[in-house]
């Protein structure tokens, strides 16, 4: 499809004439997984946001599938891109496959056995598929934060007949904040098989060691600004890391692994983060 | 057992169960009163008009038929709106206590009622409450939705805190006619502030009816989307939700369905709160169940309780208002410590 993608240029965003982001371009690409790093405040969330639709770009445009954000509406554009927030809000009593459900909103509806099967499976591949029935008041932040995931994989869930629809987008701000180290490299390797049925996958992270396992593309944001940008491994070497993270770094590589492990060594007293 | 409960608790057989409800409440309504009817001559007298049968006994037909019958009807329309409307309230404020009261609508109109009756009188401002007392219910909405609304976006919070102020501002003009009231028009005014069906009438209930019945029908189509609001909103946005939209439009019908409701029948409390909490808890959170079966039980309860309202201490008429909150307000109480015991809202 002509112009398939999501894409941010020279955007920018301010509150009370304070600059959040300024001049930021990136380009989400289907079938890609892209991180978004960053100290804290570096406007990764706000990037998350605007490519989202939830908030409109100072400056700049947005486009989904060469068409301005501005120009859809609510539904059209919950067909093609989902998002999971970086904190959830829900403390009414619904079941998680009623969560999961409500992610199904806006899509095409199919048969209902059709519905509670896409919800079941996506929750299996968050790996919450055995708590399907239980209340969501009653689970616990990583389990919780699971489900949204499942929530946003059901919303863009592969159509039937995936070579004739528009390219999918998902957005991911910091999924795995709340999870366990396992959970983490569960959650972004599902993320990746997503990427694999032609969705574009954008992930904040803080972890650079996630990013160099499942990244392929890497965007690193320091004071609002792009400070580097391309494929991550190229990308996230010892200056770089150094640079935005102002700490001194190693990176090792590990037998029987592709990607190197970042090392952050210890500070000494007195040494304060720049 | 527990299949028979867990079936119930799905909107289709729930919502027949309480039309059966209703029907035991609309029948107990013409039934039960100064002069108990029996059950049958009751049905007798409803088909005797509809011409099924041989017309009834005419003094049993005009106490089943002009006395009780437009009360009855206007209690379940009223119940119906208030507790409908409540639900999708607290839906639009994600928060159970929600009420439509929230944004000005009861108190917009019992200001405009007050006003009308103290300034031009009971005998002449009378007739023209339930179009002030409507016409006050939008100005006070009106009001709050434009002052809560920054690039015309309502915020919710803004919402509840303006329409806290409103009421208040609402509250002392009332307490500022009530003191200007002669002894006549305050009791007019006081039976209006705390509720009552008396004032059922045909032409009035021909034009109310209609404006309850279709807010009623129009606000559970809004179900999927106030389920999704529960996410949050930018949640809800992201997966494909008008917000903006929607909040008007619920708050619209919300006005019309309450407003009605106020106009004739003065401000019931505590049905358009504690009736969606009462759903909820036995049928979970779900709105394609909790606003038509909210419909259906504050139809049966308010009907059920304006029953009570004439009869207990009959001849002496209690303001179903009164028996409401009475009733209401410890019940919510328990609801609520039940509740923070499981950890979750309803």
């Amino acid at each position: 499809m002509n112009g398939a993608g999501l894409a941010a240029q020279d955007v920018g965003y301010a509150v009370e004439g304070r600059s959040l982001l300024a001049g930021v371009s990136l380009e989400l690409r289907p079938g890609e997984v892209h991180a978004v790093l960053g100290r804290n405040g570096a406007g990764k969330s706000t990037l998350l946001r605007i490519l989202a639709g939830e908030l409109r770009a100072g400056s700049g445009t947005v486009r989904l599938n060469g068409r301005e954000l501005a120009g859809w509406n609510a539904q059209q554009l919950a067909r093609q891109r989902a998002v999971m927030p970086q904190s959830e809000s829900l403390r009414f009593g619904f079941t998680v496959e009623q969560v999961v459900a409500l992610g199904r909103f806006a899509s095409l509806r199919q048969r209902p056995e059709e519905e509670r099967r896409i919800v079941r499976q996506a929750l299996e591949l968050a790996g919450v598929g055995h708590l399907y029935d239980r209340k969501y008041p009653s689970l616990s932040g990583g389990e919780r934060a699971r489900v949204h995931f499942a929530r946003a994989m059901a919303q863009i869930w592969p159509p039937e007949d995936l070579q004739a629809a528009p390219a999918r987008y998902l957005l991911l701000d910091e999924p795995t904040a709340s999870l366990d180290l396992a959970h983490q490299h569960d959650c972004l390797l599902q993320a990746r098989c997503f990427a694999a049925s032609g969705v574009g996958v954008l992930i904040v992270l803080h972890d650079p060691n996630l990013a160099l396992r499942y990244a392929d593309q890497a965007t690193l944001l320091a004071g609002g600004r792009v400070a580097g940008q391309g494929p991550t491994r190229r990308l996230l070497d010892k200056a770089m890391l150094e640079q935005v993270y102002g700490l001194n770094v190693d990176l090792i590589e590990v037998p029987g692994e592709d990607a190197p492990v970042v090392v952050a060594h210890a500070r000494r007293a007195g040494q304060a983060s720049g | 057992m527990s299949q028979l409960s867990a079936a119930l608790r799905k909107p289709g057989p729930l919502c027949a169960l309480l039309a059966l409800l209703i029907l035991a409440a609309a029948l107990a309504g013409l039934a039960f009163g100064a002069t108990p009817v029996h059950a049958a001559d009751v049905i007798r007298a409803l088909l005797g008009a509809a011409g099924l049968v041989p017309p009834a006994d005419p003094g049993i037909a005009a106490t089943v038929l002009e006395l009780r019958l437009p009360r009855v009807l206007l209690g379940l329309c009223v119940g119906g709106a208030l507790a409908v409307s409540g639900a999708a309230m607290q839906g639009i404020f994600r928060n159970p206590l929600g009420d439509p009261g929230l944004v000005g609508v009861s108190s917009g109109a019992a200001l405009a009622a007050a006003a009308l009756l103290v300034l031009a009188g009971p005998a002449r401002g009378g007739h023209w409450l339930p179009l002030a007392a409507f016409a006050g219910a939008a100005a006070a909405t009106a009001l709050v939705l434009r002052l809560s609304s920054s690039d015309g976006v309502a915020r919710p919070a803004q919402m509840l805190l303006i329409g806290l102020a409103v009421n208040a501002i609402a509250g002392a003009g009332i307490g500022l006619m009530a003191h200007l009231a002669s002894d006549s028009a305050l009791r007019a005014l006081t039976f209006w502030m705390y509720g009552s069906l008396e004032r059922a009438q045909w032409p009035e209930i021909a034009v109310a009816a209609p404006l309850m019945l279709a807010a009623g029908l129009l606000l559970p189509r809004h179900a999927a989307e106030l389920n999704a609001l529960l996410l949050g909103e930018a949640e809800a946005a992201h997966v494909g939700v008008d917000v903006e939209r929607l909040r008007r439009r619920v708050v619209l019908l919300v006005l019309v369905a309450v407003g009605a409701a106020v106009a004739v029948s003065g401000i019931i409390a505590f049905v358009g709160l504690v009736v969606p909490q009462l759903v909820r808890l036995w049928a979970g959170p779900d709105h394609r169940a909790v606003l038509p079966a909210s419909a259906l039980l504050g139809a049966a309860l308010l009907t059920a309780a304006d029953t009570a309202a004439r009869t207990v201490a009959a001849p002496v008429e209690l303001p179903i208002g009164i028996l409401t909150a009475l009733i209401g307000g410890p019940f919510f109480i328990g609801m609520l410590l039940q509740l923070k015991s499981r950890g979750e809202m309803l």
